[in-house]
C-alpha cells in the first residue's frame, strides 16, 4: 500500500512537471486559432507584420518544445480534488516540488521575488503561497489540476473595480471599457478579457481570471450575460489600440464574464486581462495512477 | 511603411537620425538588456562617480528579461523576448543622456519624456513583437558577458548578447518628436466616446 501511495505521487508531479512544460510552451489550439483566424481576415500591413510574427513564434516553441514567451508567468494551480483520490493533504507539497523541477527541467524563468530577500530562483515564493492554489473539494476519485502560469505584463493592467451598485449595467461596460483603454500596448494585446462580477473585492478578480480559461468564442449560457459579451468585445475593438497597441486589427480576441452575488452596497468588478499567450494546460490523475494530459479543458 | 535597414553596432548618431517612425530595421553586433533594477543601478552608478561595467555607447539595449540557462559552462538564450518599456520611462531619459544608447528596445512604448532625451541625444525607440520570445532567441548568436548577475537575478541582470539581424523591428520614436505608440494613445482616447456611444453610455 505504502509502495504504491509513493507511486501515485511520483506519478503526480511528474505529470504536473509535464503540465508546466505543456502550458509553458504549446498554445491551447482555440487560442492559437483565433490568432490565425485575425492573421487570415487581416489586411494591414502592420497588424500582418506583427501576427505573423506572433504564429510564427508560437509554432517555433511548439516544435522546439521551448517556451513561447520567455515570461513564463507566476504559477497558479487549480485543483479538483476528488474525495476518494488517495493523495490529499501532500497534494501542496507535491505541486510545489513540481514547480521547482519544471523551473529547471523545462526551464521556466524563475519568476517569485521576495520583497526583501529577492529572487528566490525557484518560482517557489519563501513564505508558503506561490504556487498558488485554488482548492475544491468534489465527488469522485480523480484529481484534476488546471496549470496557468500568467505573465506580469497583462496582469499588471488588469484592475479592481469597487463600483457604486448605482450606476448599474452601464457602469460595469464603462469600467471594462476604460480598463482596456489605459492598457491599451502595455500587456501585449491582442487580448483576452475576463471580467468577473459580484462577490467581493478578491472573489470578482478571482471569477475575472477564472473566465480566461473558457475556450475562446464560447459564451456565456446565460443569453443577457452572452449578449454584453458580444456588445463588449465589437465595442473594445473599435477603441482603435490595435495588434501590440500599433493602432491596426484587432486588439481583443474575446470577452469572456462572470457573475455572482453582491453586498446590497457593493458592486466589485474585476478585470483580468491575458496578453495573446493565454497559457493553460489540463492534467488528470486517476486513483490508479492513469494520467491524462491536455491543452484542452474539458 | 519606410524602408529595411540593418544597423551594425557600434551605430552613429547619424545613422540614427536618419530613420523614421514606422521604418522596419534589423540590429546586428552587440545589445545589452536592462529592465528596471538594471537601469536604476547603472544611474545609480554612474551618479556616485562609479564606472559601469560595459559601455553602452552605440548599441542596442533591450527591454528584456530572458530565460537563460548554463550548458556545458555555457550560456544559452532559451526564450528572451521584449518587456513592457512603461516601467523604464522613469529612468529612460536620464540613461540616454549618461550612456548614448543608440536603440531602445521593447515593447508597448515610451513616454515623452523619453521622445524628448531621443530628439536630443539621437537614439530611438524600436518595438518588437510582445512574446516572441522564439524568433529573439534565434537572432542571439551568443552571450557575450553578464553583470550584476548575483545582485539582480536573471531576468534583471546585464546579459551582454552578440546579435544578427535581430528583428523585425518598428521603430515607434524617432529623433524627430514622433512617437506612434502616442499617437495611437492619443487615437484610443478620441474613439472613447463613441464607445461608450457602442454600449449605451451617452454624455460621458
Amino acid at each position: 500500500m505504502n509502495n504504491s501511495l509513493n507511486n501515485l505521487e511520483k506519478i503526480i508531479e511528474d505529470s504536473i512537471v509535464e503540465g508546466l512544460r505543456l502550458a509553458a510552451t504549446h498554445l491551447p489550439t482555440d487560442v492559437s486559432d483565433a490568432l490565425k483566424k485575425e492573421y487570415s481576415n487581416e489586411s494591414g500591413n502592420v497588424a500582418k507584420v506583427q501576427l505573423e510574427a506572433i504564429i510564427k513564434n508560437f509554432e517555433l516553441a511548439d516544435e522546439l518544445k521551448l517556451p513561447i514567451c520567455q515570461d513564463t508567468g507566476v504559477v497558479a494551480f487549480f485543483v479538483k480534488l476528488g474525495e476518494n483520490f488517495p493523495v490529499k493533504a501532500k497534494l501542496k507539497d507535491i505541486l510545489i516540488k513540481a514547480t521547482e523541477r519544471a523551473t529547471k527541467e523545462v526551464p521556466l524563468r524563475p519568476n517569485a521575488v521576495d520583497l526583501f530577500k529577492g529572487n528566490t530562483k525557484t518560482n517557489v515564493g519563501l513564505r508558503g503561497h506561490i504556487p498558488w492554489i485554488y482548492w475544491e473539494i468534489v465527488p469522485g476519485d480523480d484529481l484534476e489540476v488546471i496549470v496557468m502560469p500568467k505573465g506580469g505584463g497583462s496582469s499588471n493592467v488588469s484592475r479592481l473595480g469597487m463600483l457604486t451598485p448605482g450606476v448599474g449595467i452601464k457602469g460595469i461596460k464603462k469600467f471594462v471599457i476604460d480598463t482596456v483603454a489605459k492598457a491599451g500596448a502595455k500587456g501585449c494585446p491582442p487580448y483576452i478579457v475576463g471580467v468577473g462580477i459580484g462577490g467581493g473585492e478578491d472573489m470578482c478578480m478571482t471569477l475575472a481570471k477564472k473566465a480566461l480559461l473558457r475556450k475562446i468564442g464560447e459564451r456565456h449560457p446565460d443569453p443577457k450575460i452572452a449578449e454584453m459579451e458580444e456588445e463588449l468585445l465589437s465595442a473594445l475593438n473599435k477603441l482603435g489600440i490595435g495588434v501590440m497597441g500599433l493602432g491596426d486589427g484587432n486588439a481583443v480576441l474575446d470577452v469572456h464574464i462572470e457573475i455572482m452575488a453582491r453586498h446590497p452596497a457593493s458592486l466589485p468588478v474585476g478585470v483580468v486581462l491575458s496578453c495573446w499567450a493565454l497559457r493553460h494546460s489540463y492534467v488528470k490523475v486517476t486513483k490508479d495512477g492513469k494520467v491524462t494530459l491536455s491543452d484542452h479543458i474539458p | 511603411m519606410g524602408n529595411d535597414v540593418v544597423l551594425k553596432t557600434p551605430i552613429s548618431e547619424d545613422e540614427i537620425r536618419k530613420l523614421k517612425a514606422g521604418d522596419t530595421i534589423y540590429v546586428t553586433g552587440t545589445m545589452v538588456t536592462a529592465r528596471d533594477e538594471a537601469h536604476k543601478e547603472l544611474l545609480h552608478m554612474k551618479n556616485s562617480g562609479q564606472e559601469i561595467p560595459v559601455d553602452l555607447n552605440g548599441l542596442a539595449l533591450y527591454h528584456c528579461g530572458p530565460i537563460i540557462k548554463k550548458e556545458n559552462d555555457e550560456w544559452k538564450v532559451v526564450a528572451a523576448g521584449p518587456t513592457t518599456s512603461a516601467r523604464m520611462e522613469m529612468f529612460e531619459a536620464d540613461f540616454i543622456k549618461a550612456f548614448k544608447v543608440r536603440v531602445i528596445i521593447g515593447k508597448g512604448g515610451l513616454g515623452p519624456k523619453t521622445t524628448k532625451a531621443c530628439q536630443e541625444y539621437g537614439a530611438v525607440y524600436a518595438a518588437f513583437t510582445g512574446g516572441a520570445a522564439i524568433i529573439a532567441a534565434n537572432a542571439i548568436r551568443r552571450v557575450k558577458n553578464v553583470y550584476l548577475l548575483e545582485k539582480l537575478g536573471m531576468p534583471e541582470a546585464l546579459w551582454v548578447f552578440e546579435v544578427e539581424r535581430f528583428g523585425p523591428l518598428t521603430v515607434a520614436i524617432d529623433t524627430h518628436g514622433t512617437n506612434l505608440f502616442e499617437i495611437v494613445s492619443k487615437e484610443v482616447e478620441e474613439n472613447i466616446s463613441k464607445v461608450y456611444k457602442m454600449v449605451g453610455i451617452e454624455n460621458e
